[in-house]
């Protein structure tokens, strides 16, 4: 594989507490060496890239996409939704398993990761924690995780029964890896397409509560206590897209408590409020959904005090003869890969005063180690060359009909951006180039 | 605005559309007023003419008496072809979208398209993906901006000193809307809690708790909660009573024999709490329910003249939505 050299780089990497101007050498797919300003100036290597004035970092890892393929290839398919996570300057998606049919045995994992499928970055999964996601039989957890399952979830439904989330929490805490929770009690959200408030009063729609995302987690956090009591295990809960300041509130006691839950927030819920549907905009539409100011401001202080992990898109494409429909029938989810980078860095760096380390630990160093990706969310000399290279004061607006998504169904389309991806190198390779 | 972006995303709607009543600015409400009365004196066969030969398609997904009748016979009444397209006869059935059903009907040359949809916010797809003028005639829990502006007109009708053919911020100065049952799941109560302040009424909302939840405050500044009926009676110079869907109280904590005690409009409450209100109700209503008979024919109902401003209004509003040259000079 050929070098790439990057130089005269601000290289910030959250894994080493590193923040200053070096020159980077990629070789063989691994960084192969970070020195002072041209120390390597003398490499001859087939790619140089000058990053005078932009940021090098670990590629972006999103432990939450949905990519469509197999079963709803109109939408998106691994190669467009992986060129759409190139151009976010993503490096590493994890892929959720509601596909058609679900990602359930080991036949689908392995098909769904096959060259075959042209991921352009690194594509992982996690495989559905019941069979067909129906929330009744585990699966094959062991030899799922052989196959290289880095959690299970049944994502985009939540795994209601007591007893079977006690099982998967045990069953893939002897693999030891995550159990990747869709926090909904459905008993409660039955008829609903947004946020329960003012809002949804004015609009004459029906509206989800906080409690149904916050009963169930308060309910996983009471199994991780039982198990960790009596099997004598360490459970590793992980809430996704958590919205709401109740249930960060059972989160951030939790890990008080020293169990072990991790959660994701995503760019939509630390941007957005359910005001954004305005005239019923179905590209506002996703669950959870926006939630009250108060709720955002929750999330904003929990990505800013550690309660929230790391960033996760939920990147869900959908085609738009299925979002121009009745607000209540058109499907959740809005695509997120090419504008998860630039919110951030917008609303958390700008707006809130984040620091672009502790961002990119949120979008990259924090995310690899809660899947335990080793050698990925971090420029040690060794490392998998997953690198992004960003402008961090470009200003821009997101055009949505550019975006290399198949769909596209944003609540962004026209928005501000700060910070834009230069280039995106996955494993040594160029991926992405503005 | 308390997002860090943007503020929603602007649709454009095509001109003489009615979606909600918040489109409307009071100055174009007194236009639709003047232009209601305007046709009601107009001879017939000059009305006729108005609309002669333009194409309204009714559109309707719900089952509905007064408001399609009442528009059908105003589009007819100034000349205009209508077609009813119902859910129940056509390829709706075989699941055509609201999308392709729109444009299907643009096709065929209508000009406007009156909407009656069971899903909140269903005219506003409508609109935006057909281009064309749309009236919402009722969607889902959210509005229906007709009967809000025939009960306004009503109001400025029936009540002493007022002016039914315009309108301004103070039309309803010191007036005192109650409007009473299930707010939770009427589009008529959003309509017109959104609406009536504007014109400088004061709307107390009445009900229980599962019907009527807190959050109807945020329709706005003009708007209050008072459970107790009785109490908001005392204040009330006019008093709307909402249907009660029996099948809708099942799911929820609420007996009906206790309902009817705390909130139903009978004879002996209204002579011993607000004699002199004015009694309206959007129907269907059920009689001997959420309303006593006596009082609904009683002297001080309005209930008739409501259903007859259905027309007039919406004559209005069709005129208007075709914007024939005929909306602007009859205004005048």
């Amino acid at each position: 594989m050929s070098d790439v050299l990057i130089l005269n780089g601000r290289v910030i990497d959250p894994a080493n507490s590193l923040d200053e101007a070096r020159d980077l050498l990629l070789r063989d797919g691994k960084i192969a060496a970070a020195d002072k300003p041209g120390s390597l100036r003398n490499i001859e290597a087939a790619e140089t890239i000058d990053a005078s004035g932009l940021v090098v970092a670990p590629g972006l890892v999103d432990v939450h996409v949905h990519l469509r393929e197999p079963g709803q290839t109109y939408k998106e398919t691994i190669a467009t939704g992986t060129a759409a996570a190139a151009a976010g300057g993503f490096t590493t998606v994890v892929a959720m398993p509601n596909t058609l049919p679900v990602n359930d045995s080991v036949a689908g994992l392995e098909w769904m990761l096959a060259p075959e499928r042209r991921a352009v970055v690194k594509l992982f999964a996690m495989p559905a924690a019941t069979m067909g996601s129906m929330g009744a039989t585990l699966t094959d957890f062991a030899a799922l995780r052989k196959a290289g399952a880095l959690g299970f979830t049944d994502d985009g439904k939540p795994i209601l029964e007591d007893a079977i989330m006690r099982e998967a929490l045990i069953a893939a805490a002897r693999l030891g890896i995550p159990v990747s929770q869709h926090a909904e009690d459905t008993h409660l959200t039955g008829g609903c397409s947004m946020n329960a408030g003012p809002v949804a009063f004015r609009l004459g729609l029906r509206g989800m509560t906080v409690e149904a995302e916050s009963r169930i987690i308060e309910r996983d956090i009471r199994l991780l206590q039982e198990i960790e009591k009596s099997e004598h295990l360490r459970p590793h809960l992980h809430v996704q897209h958590v919205s709401t300041g109740r249930a960060l509130e059972a989160i951030r006691e939790a890990k008080r408590q020293g169990l072990h839950v991790t959660c994701e927030a995503a760019p939509h819920h630390f941007t957005l409020t359910d005001e954004a549907i305005g005239d019923y905009d179905t590209n506002a539409k996703m669950n959870p959904p926006l939630r009250a100011e108060q709720d955002r401001q929750a999330v904003l202080a929990g990505l800013a005090d550690g309660t929230v992990d790391c960033i996760a898109t939920d990147h869900a494409p959908h085609a738009a003869h299925e979002k121009e429909q009745e607000f209540e029938r058109a499907p959740n989810g809005i695509t997120g890969l090419e504008t998860a980078l630039g919110l951030a860095l917008r609303v958390l760096h700008r707006g809130q005063g984040l620091s672009l380390t502790k961002i990119l630990s949120l979008m990259s160093t924090a995310p690899a180690a809660i899947v335990s990706l080793a050698g990925r969310g971090s420029l040690a000399v060794g490392s998998i060359a997953d690198v992004v290279i960003f402008d961090p004061a470009a200003e821009w607006n997101f055009a949505a009909k550019e975006s290399r998504s198949k769909s596209k169904n944003t609540p962004f389309d026209g928005a501000p951006m700060l910070g834009r991806v230069h280039a995106t190198i996955s494993e040594g390779r160029i991926v992405f180039r503005q | 605005m308390t997002q860090e972006t943007h503020a929603p995303k602007k649709f454009a709607y095509a001109a003489g559309s009615l979606l909600s009543v918040s489109d409307l600015s009071v100055p174009e409400i007194s236009a639709i007023l003047a232009t209601t009365t305007r046709l009601e004196q107009m001879p017939h066969p000059e009305r006729a003419l108005l609309l002669n030969g333009r194409r309204i398609a009714l559109l309707f997904y719900e089952s509905s008496t007064r408001t399609r009748t009442s528009f059908e016979l105003a589009a007819k009444s100034l000349g205009a072809t209508t077609t009813l397209v119902s859910d129940k006869s056509s390829s709706i059935e075989k699941g055509e979208s609201l999308k392709d059903t729109g444009l299907t009907l643009r096709a065929l040359g209508a000009e406007c398209i009156i909407l009656r949809h069971p899903s909140s916010g269903a005219p506003f797809v409508l609109a935006r993906e057909t281009g064309l003028p749309v009236l919402n005639a009722g969607d889902g829990m959210h509005e229906h901006p007709s009967q809000a502006l025939l009960d306004a007109r009503t109001m400025l009708m029936r009540l002493p000193g007022r002016d039914a053919a315009k309108a301004t911020a103070k039309s309803l100065d010191g007036m005192t809307v109650v409007i009473t049952g299930d707010i939770l799941h009427s589009r008529v109560a959003r309509s017109n809690a959104l609406l009536l302040p504007r014109l400088g009424a004061k709307v107390l909302l009445s009900g229980p708790e599962p019907l009527l939840p807190e959050t109807a405050l945020g329709l706005g500044a003009g708007v209050e909660i008072v459970r107790d009926f009785d109490a908001a009676l005392e204040r009330a110079q006019v008093v709307m009573m909402l249907r009660i869907q029996k099948e809708r109280l099942a799911g929820l904590e609420l007996d009906l024999g206790d309902y009817i005690a705390r909130y139903q409009l009978n004879g002996d409450r209204l002579a011993r709490r607000a004699p002199d209100a004015l009694v309206m109700h959007p129907g269907p209503m059920i009689r001997g329910l959420e309303i006593a008979g006596d009082v609904a024919d009683g002297p001080g109902s309005a209930i008739e003249l409501q259903v007859s401003n259905g027309l007039s209004i919406r004559s209005a509003l069709l005129l208007r939505a075709l914007n024939s040259g005929g909306f602007e000079s009859v205004t005048v």
